[in-house]
């Protein structure tokens, strides 16, 4: 068990210090020069544009040795200090992710975890049942194959213009300010239910999909013959089988932490919801670098504690990794 | 000697056609391919050309209606179904390359070489691909296609290598592969004549997860403004429908075809996917 644990927070940490690295590296070395862009925008005289940069260079600690720079930079990962956002300046950038974080969780946990449970219990329900099955499949590789973003347009369109049961934009309504009353809470919901039911719905076909193609490997498995040749009722087999099937679908949950940060980002995007996906999508066309970086770790940062908690669990769920049968997931 | 192999063949055929997954799957994929190709030929408009009315709905002379701005939706929808197999073909083949070079040496070596392939791969494979894209492509000013396809190649490997070096690790215990191994072969070579040919069926269909998935991050790349700066793509469509408030003004005919085919695609590559799985394994089909 400490082996396992050992390993996995080694990786992470490994992780973490690339994904730094990266987040310093490739700002400064990639074609293409973030200042100059930020000079020529600010469309200035010559001896001012001197000027600009010359604090530009000192702000952004520019004029330092390289190495300086890299520790310098780790130096204020660890102080939180991201920057200054240039597109919602003066604000800090921590300040504004830290705005931003409570709508991404809010649509984004439930999601998962819900659509994880959801489409667990559906799929091992649907395996080997003629009808659903034949219904299941297609239905549900066309959820999964669906671009988040497209069935997020496809819901706002249908309830939201169409039907017009739900609000398309925001995080709550443009005509209140944010307090603590039923009403407002009421209205963050509404605005809160279509982000999180494409989210929801992508990944329940995915799950869905996953469970049954397990169930199905697990009922030609030994056991399964085995007892269905000493007579056990049907629903004890499946039960095993769901036990056995459940422990690759939280692996995958883990693996699929990428894909669904990914899924948020667009989601967010296409119902102006304000989350970090929002915030990436307007720094992007705004190019606020600093802005950038921050999501950008804070995305990474997220994906690894996610990952660490689905560790976790696995510990609890299967007990052969608490004894080290297996080294490895 | 030489009747067998013919046998099995025929056997794998009749499977093939027999099975309704693998028939319905290519068949949405070969239409889709059909309709790049076709498609731009049967349209007299430009994708980016102001060709009529504003905001129309579908009709006899604009089949998928018009934009905001009177351009042709169903040219734009034949351009951008171009780019689609190409960042799908070019950067799921690069993923899958990547995943078996990696997963074989991993796998085949073992040892130090092993610990370290291990653990990059485990490493990229917990940072979020979108991240990665995210900052790379934000801070390169030009994108092309081409770019687009390498890229995602370069960060969809990780679970290919992984898959790979697990059965490489089973394979290599093989008896056939000792015998390989005492005949004095190469490590090069048994790789690739004696425990490739074992996996071959499962990276066929490694390449096709590859290639749905690649389409997927092309589509949300080019949705939040980082795909390619120049030519069309459905989620670039996408982009733009949104953009220009395809939703308040109810113009689904802008958005619906772009999403759609993308689902249908990456549905039928699935499918497809599932078909195969069932008739390279015997023990999976439906009775």
């Amino acid at each position: 068990m400490t082996r396992y644990l050992v390993r996995k927070v080694t990786i992470y940490l490994l992780t973490f210090f690339l994904a730094v690295t990266i987040d310093w590296i490739i700002p400064r070395f990639m074609p293409g020069n973030p200042i100059q862009t930020m000079l020529s925008r600010a469309a200035l005289r010559a001896e001012a544009v001197e000027v600009m940069r010359g604090y530009y260079l000192k702000a952004f600690g520019l004029d330092v040795p390289v190495w300086q720079q890299y520790l310098n930079f780790w130096k204020a990962v660890f102080h939180g200090d991201l920057g200054v956002s240039v597109y919602l300046f003066p604000k800090p950038v921590i300040k504004v992710i830290a705005e931003a974080i409570p709508y991404t969780l809010a649509i984004l946990v439930p999601a998962i975890i819900l659509s994880w449970i959801a489409g667990n219990k559906f799929g091992a329900f649907a395996a080997r049942r003629k009808w659903l099955d034949s219904t299941l499949l297609p239905m549900g590789y066309f959820l999964t194959a669906t671009p988040y973003m497209w069935l997020g347009i496809f819901l706002a369109w249908g309830f939201g213009v169409a039907l017009g049961w739900f609000p398309i934009a925001g995080g709550y309504s443009f005509a209140m300010t944010p307090n603590l009353s039923w009403k407002f809470v009421l209205d963050l919901l509404w605005h809160w239910f279509l982000p999180f039911a494409s989210l929801f719905l992508v990944m329940f076909g995915g799950w869905a999909i996953g469970m049954r193609n397990m169930i199905i490997y697990e009922l030609e498995a030994d056991y399964s013959q085995y007892l269905e040749s000493l007579g056990a009722p049907r629903r004890l087999i499946r039960s095993y089988a769901f036990r056995n099937a459940i422990l690759p679908q939280i692996t995958g949950l883990a693996l699929q932490m990428g894909t669904i940060a990914a899924g948020a980002v667009v989601t967010e995007t296409v119902f102006s919801y304000p989350g970090i996906g929002s915030l990436i999508v307007q720094a992007i066309q705004n190019q606020d670098y600093f802005l950038i970086q921050g999501c950008f770790l804070f995305i990474i940062i997220g994906v690894l504690l996610a990952n660490f908690i689905v560790d976790i669990v696995y510990l609890i769920v299967d007990p052969r990794t608490r004894r080290g049968m297996i080294g490895e997931i | 000697m030489k009747k067998k192999p013919r046998k099995v063949k025929h056997e794998f055929l009749y499977f093939a056609w027999r099975n309704w997954k693998l028939r319905l799957g290519l068949l949405v994929v070969f239409f889709f391919v059909l309709l790049a190709i076709v498609g731009p030929h049967l349209t007299p408009y430009e994708p980016w050309a102001y060709v009529g009315p504003s905001a129309r709905p579908p009709c006899k002379e604009f089949w998928f209606g018009t934009t905001m701005f009177g351009q042709d939706v169903f040219t734009q929808f034949v351009h951008g179904l171009y780019p689609v197999f190409l960042v799908g073909v070019l950067g799921g083949g690069l993923a899958t390359v990547i995943g078996t070079l990696i997963g074989f040496t991993a796998g085949y070596r073992g040892g130090w070489v092993d610990e370290i392939l291990n653990t990059f791969t485990n490493v990229v494979l917990v940072i979020p691909t979108l991240a990665l894209l995210l900052i790379l492509a934000a801070y390169l000013g030009v994108r092309s296609f081409f770019i687009q396809a390498v890229f995602i190649g370069c960060t969809a490997w990780p679970w290919t290598a992984r898959a790979v070096r697990a059965q490489t690790l089973s394979l290599k215990a093989r008896e056939f592969v000792d015998l390989a191994k005492i005949s004095g072969m190469r490590p090069a070579k048994i790789v690739l004549t004696e425990i490739a040919p074992n996996m071959l069926s499962y990276l066929v269909m490694v390449f096709i997860l590859q290639f749905g998935g690649a389409i997927l991050n092309a589509a949300t790349l080019d949705f939040i403004g980082l795909g390619p700066t120049r030519g069309i793509s459905l989620g670039l469509m996408m982009q733009i429908a949104l953009l220009w408030g395809a939703l308040p003004l109810g113009m689904w005919w802008w958005f619906v075809p772009p999403g759609l085919a993308i689902a249908l695609l990456v549905g039928a590559l699935y499918i497809t996917n599932v078909g195969l799985d069932e008739v390279f394994n015997p023990k999976l089909r439906e009775m």
